[in-house]
């Protein structure tokens, strides 16, 4: 399959994957392998005070060699916040620019706050992060933060932890036909044929969590969907027949035994 | 030396340190080999600053960690 490219970087896979809510490390590192992504999410914390020495830490579970980590903004519900962890995050992971910016709006819906995003991905990109930003599907919106100089634009399909698939394809593909940057699905994914649909309507790629990791066998529903998203990138570069009302037969007309 | 007491706010809890060495604080948190940023009054500490840096009275320390998160 061709490379995903996002800002300066390179993918095989258009499967991105967080890494939040597994029973333990080796779960996610399992689950991440088996979904052959490369792009994998972290969110930044405060550390435990008084941290057991022996505590095992995310980092030592995925390779860097392997994965691109993209650190999240995940909890920070304005501009300050956010930014703050981004410049955290850069200094964590030596230096590093990519991040995934997502301004709250409020805890129920998770909802994306746009007025404090847009903000916040000028600061960013000012300072040169490459910013991959989780937002709405409104195509206005989506385009300003494409004209802002985002990386990558990551419309949700569905509220954050939801499950409830893609629930406005229309938008989505206006979306499609607006932007000149890679745009990933971020959020909303339940099932398999979840990331196939938005895959067949031309999305770069689908970042996803919770799908993943509240799957009753979490590493074979990530084989499922590195399946999902492949099988829907070939039927969109294939083009799928038109649609029509009646049956057009495949067989042969004539020659039938009478 | 760095045998000065004083009080900071570390992660949001105000504590007191016998010593106002910032290498010392973290390897007293057993964070010495592990992957982690400091912020100090809202402005990183580099980890090329971090072996010389001395904390001041009543400094707000923020230090954080990769976590799971999607």
């Amino acid at each position: 399959m061709e490379k995903l490219i996002i800002g300066t970087r390179e993918f095989s896979s258009r499967l991105l994957v967080g890494t939040g809510k597994y029973k333990d490390f080796q779960e996610t590192q399992d689950a991440i392998v088996a979904s052959g992504a490369q792009v994998v999410t972290v969110a930044i914390r405060r550390t435990n005070i008084g941290q057991n020495k022996d505590e095992p830490n995310l980092l030592d579970f995925l390779n860097p060699e392997k994965f691109i980590i993209l650190p999240n903004t995940a909890g920070c519900y304005n501009v300050d916040d956010a930014v703050r962890t981004c410049n955290l995050a850069r200094e964590l992971l030596d230096g590093h620019n990519l991040v995934k910016l997502e301004v709250l709006g409020d805890e129920k819906t998770l909802f994306p706050n746009m007025t404090q995003t847009l903000e916040a991905a000028r600061i960013l990109v000012e300072d040169d992060f490459e910013v991959m930003v989780y937002c709405t599907d409104d195509p206005i919106l989506c385009k300003e933060l494409d004209d802002i100089g985002c990386v990558s634009i990551m419309p949700l399909a569905a509220p954050i932890g939801s499950g409830l698939g893609i629930t406005n394809p229309y938008n989505i593909e206006i979306i499609l036909e607006n932007s000149n940057k890679p745009i990933i699905v971020d959020a909303g994914v339940g099932t398999a044929s979840d990331a196939t649909i938005a895959m067949e309507l031309g999305c770069d790629g689908v970042l996803m969590n919770t799908a993943i990791a509240e799957a009753k066998k979490p590493i074979l529903m990530a084989s499922a969907m590195k399946k999902a998203i492949e099988s829907g990138r070939e039927a969109f570069l294939a083009g799928r027949m038109e649609k029509r009302l009646y049956a057009s037969k495949s067989s042969p007309k004539d020659g039938v035994i009478k | 030396m760095n045998a000065k007491s004083i009080g900071i706010t570390l992660n949001g809890s105000e504590i007191h340190l016998k010593s106002n060495s910032l290498k010392e604080l973290l390897e007293s948190l057993n964070l010495s080999e592990a992957r982690f940023a400091v912020e100090i009054n809202r402005e990183i500490v580099p980890k090329s600053q971090i072996d010389n840096y001395t904390l001041n009275e009543e400094d707000v320390v923020e230090i954080v960690i990769a976590v799971g998160g999607g």
